[in-house]
């Protein structure tokens, strides 16, 4: 924004109306607010401003508040109240899944139901193992955060991190334990742990309330109601995420040194899958392509050089390209990547809506402004068909790179 | 890569219709049984703790086996002692079970407890045995997201299979009348949960509503009509197509895509 004062006279109108719900904000100084004893005040010398005479003014008509001085450009954050418990009375122990290093939505639910339980008092830690990238456990409403680290919990190792768990069980002895029942590894580390401390735990729970918790049971027919136990494997959306405060998230360390087993079950490593046999609307990684792509034989080896699974806009379908059972959007799958890449696909939004669900969006457009780009994490302008040769390059070189050193 | 001598033992249950709630073979033991059958042909051992009059259990002959092993106890029983005792001297090298029975609590707990209680390891979601030599297994555990990971075991080992199993054979008539059920008499213990906890019919969960906390009309009118959100995305205009691919190539490796 250029550095012109310049007169706005919708914003002079918004000051002098005041019905205007954008009256307030428009108002220069606080001239009125709520006292004490709930009886609003105004302070009147605050209002108008001093006239080239010496002599008070006051202006009616907008022009001073809405239109003088500069507007500020950006709207200022607002900064959340920071939530602080300076000695807990309890804890309550969260064990959240981090797919991909960042707390997943199931895992904020969790967060925001153990806040409900931790009320004034308690304090919620998140226990979370090896490195993450997560940069918002404040406003999600982790109170105190364990990290354990150490190549022992790398990979697939649900033994030594039970083994971790009951270490953080003896040292801070949580009023509850709470993990996502999810596939992706809290479901199987919570009834690990529920076996290791006998603990008999709530399962698919998605209600806790009044020391009540209700869980699906069986096939989903029925509910299972009991008092809440220690342990809860709770269901996605099983409360609202923490919305409105901040919290301190203050590193704890784990005292005693974790117990070492012999791993008796041993991590192989991800196996290989054709990524074409994968249900689109699983598939973690999907190369989507539009009618920018012009060279589709290009397009077919950029998805096996980086071993994605192949989508298309309907664009792409109806002219034969891609068969009917790649389409993304409103009329064909709704997908769950966790990387979606876009190329030469405008972001239409019956499009948009089958992708509202994928975490980080690439676009590969030729038109900076279409929309697709608004909705993208990382967006490249150019051809196609030239950014698509250099990534395939780029990647088998990685990959060539990749086995040279292990060899 | 199978040695023929092996002893594998598979859990069953009687699952639940899921519309109309009539007994019939539990979806996920009879993929367990599929697997077992797979593996050790008719050797199979299939163990189920309950009513050995139950008819939902011929399902499970009708596979192909010749008989079933039945430890009898009335339905608020708990199974887990009863398999306990049975499998610690039964010298099975597998046990396989499904993740989450169909009836009752479905916690999914039980292959957890009996494997803390055996000191067994453990394997989750179990796809396809490659193969068992020198007491270790060599297995395929399926992941999310149709993802597959490599596993070795110790034996004896108690795996869950999920979903992601093979699908299990047709029930045939036949098989399913003249095989035989074999009732074991055992010590009955009850099991403590239903004392506190009840059963209601599921309850449909109240669908999340998007709530807007807007302070002003203006606001709210913003939040009902906003587009995708522009900005936050980082945008690489007027690069060589090689800075704008290292750039996608960094954000794939960061987020663990290239494998
Ligand atoms: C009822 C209904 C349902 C629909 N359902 C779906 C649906 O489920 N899924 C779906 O996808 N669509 C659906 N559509 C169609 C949708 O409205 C759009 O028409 C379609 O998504 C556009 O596809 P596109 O982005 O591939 O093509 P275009 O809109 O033509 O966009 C092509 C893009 O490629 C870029 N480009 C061109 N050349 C190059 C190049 N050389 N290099 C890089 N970029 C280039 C252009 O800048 C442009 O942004 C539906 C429409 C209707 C009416």
């Amino acid at each position: 924004m250029s550095d012109i004062i310049r007169r706005d006279p919708r914003a002079e109108w918004i000051a002098r109306n005041r019905l205007h719900p954008l009256h307030a904000a428009m108002q220069t100084a606080q001239t009125s607010w709520m006292g004490p004893n709930g009886i609003v005040r105004k302070n009147p010398h605050v209002v108008g401003f001093i006239g080239p005479n010496g002599l008070k003014r006051i202006d009616r008509s907008g022009a001073q508040q809405g239109g003088s001085g500069k507007r500020a450009t950006a709207s200022a954050v607002v900064q959340l109240p920071l939530h602080v418990i300076e000695q807990p009375a309890f804890y309550i122990a969260v064990v959240p899944d981090m797919i991909g290093g960042r707390l997943s939505s199931h895992d904020k639910d969790l967060l925001g139901l153990a806040n409900k339980l931790a009320g004034s008092d308690g304090a919620v830690v998140a226990v979370v193992f090896g490195e993450h990238k997560e940069t918002a456990f404040d406003t999600a409403g982790v109170d105190r955060l364990l990290q354990i680290e150490g190549e022992l919990f790398e990979g697939y190792a649900p033994e030594q991190r039970v083994l971790a768990l009951s270490a953080v069980e003896s040292q801070l002895a949580p009023r509850h334990w709470l993990l996502p029942d999810s596939r992706t590894g809290g479901g199987e580390l919570g009834r690990r742990l529920a076996a290791k401390l006998g603990e008999r735990p709530a399962t698919r729970v998605w209600q806790v309330a009044e020391g009540q918790c209700i869980g699906r049971a069986g096939a989903g027919r029925e509910d299972l109601v009991r008092s809440a136990p220690r342990l809860i494997l709770a269901a996605v959306e099983c409360a609202e995420p923490v919305s409105d405060t901040r919290h301190e998230v203050r590193q704890v360390e784990l005292l005693d040194q974790i117990a070492r087993n012999l791993p008796r079950i041993e991590d192989l490593g991800a196996v290989a899958v054709d990524p074409a046999l994968i249900p689109m609307a699983e598939a973690e990684f999907i190369l989507s392509g539009g009618n920018g792509v012009k060279d589709w034989t290009q397009f077919h080896q950029a998805a096996a050089a980086l071993g994605a699974t192949e989508g298309a806009s309907r664009v792409a379908v109806d002219d034969g390209f891609m068969p009917r059972n790649r389409q993304v959007g409103a009329t064909g799958t709704w997908v769950t990547a966790r990387v979606y890449m876009a190329v030469g696909i405008s972001g239409a939004i019956q499009h948009l809506q089958g992708i509202g669900a994928c975490d980080k969006v690439i676009a590969i457009n030729l038109d900076p402004g279409c929309d697709m780009i608004k909705r993208a994490d990382l967006s490249v302008i150019g051809d196609s068909a030239a950014i698509l040769a250099a990534l395939i390059e780029r990647v088998t070189a990685y990959r060539q790179g990749g086995a040279r050193d292990a060899a | 890569m199978l040695p023929d001598n092996l002893n594998i033992i598979t859990l069953v249950s009687i699952g639940a219709h899921p519309t109309s709630g009539r007994a019939r073979r539990a979806e996920q033991d009879a993929r367990a049984v599929e697997l077992g059958l797979r593996l050790a042909g008719d050797k199979l051992q299939v163990l189920h703790a309950g009513n050995p009059a139950d008819e939902a259990l011929r399902a499970y002959l009708g596979m192909g086996l010749s008989e079933l092993t039945v430890l009898e106890q009335p339905s608020h029983g708990d199974a887990l002692p009863l398999l306990n005792s049975y499998l610690k001297d039964a010298g099975a090298q597998l046990v396989l079970t499904g993740s989450q029975a169909e009836t009752g609590e479905g916690s999914g707990m039980l292959p957890f407890l009996l494997a803390e209680q055996l000191g067994w390891p453990l394997v989750v979601g179990l796809a396809e045995v490659e193969k068992i030599e020198n007491g270790m297994a060599q297995v395929l555990q399926a992941l999310p997201r149709g993802q597959r990971r490599r596993l070795k075991v110790r034996l004896p080992f108690i795996a869950c299979v999920d979903n992601a199993a093979p699908t299990a054979r047709q029930s045939a008539f036949g098989p399913a009348r003249r095989g035989q059920l074999q009732a074991c008499e055992v010590a009955v213990v009850d099991d403590s949960l239903l004392v506190d906890a009840h059963f209601q019919p599921a309850r449909p969960r109240p669908k999340r509503l998007k709530v807007i906390k807007a302070k002003t009309g203006a606001e709210r009118m913003k939040a009902a009509t906003a587009k995708a959100a522009g900005g936050g995305g980082q945008v690489l205009k007027d690069v060589s197509p090689q800075a704008g691919a290292e750039a996608i190539f960094k954000l794939l490796v960061e987020e663990g895509m290239l494998r």
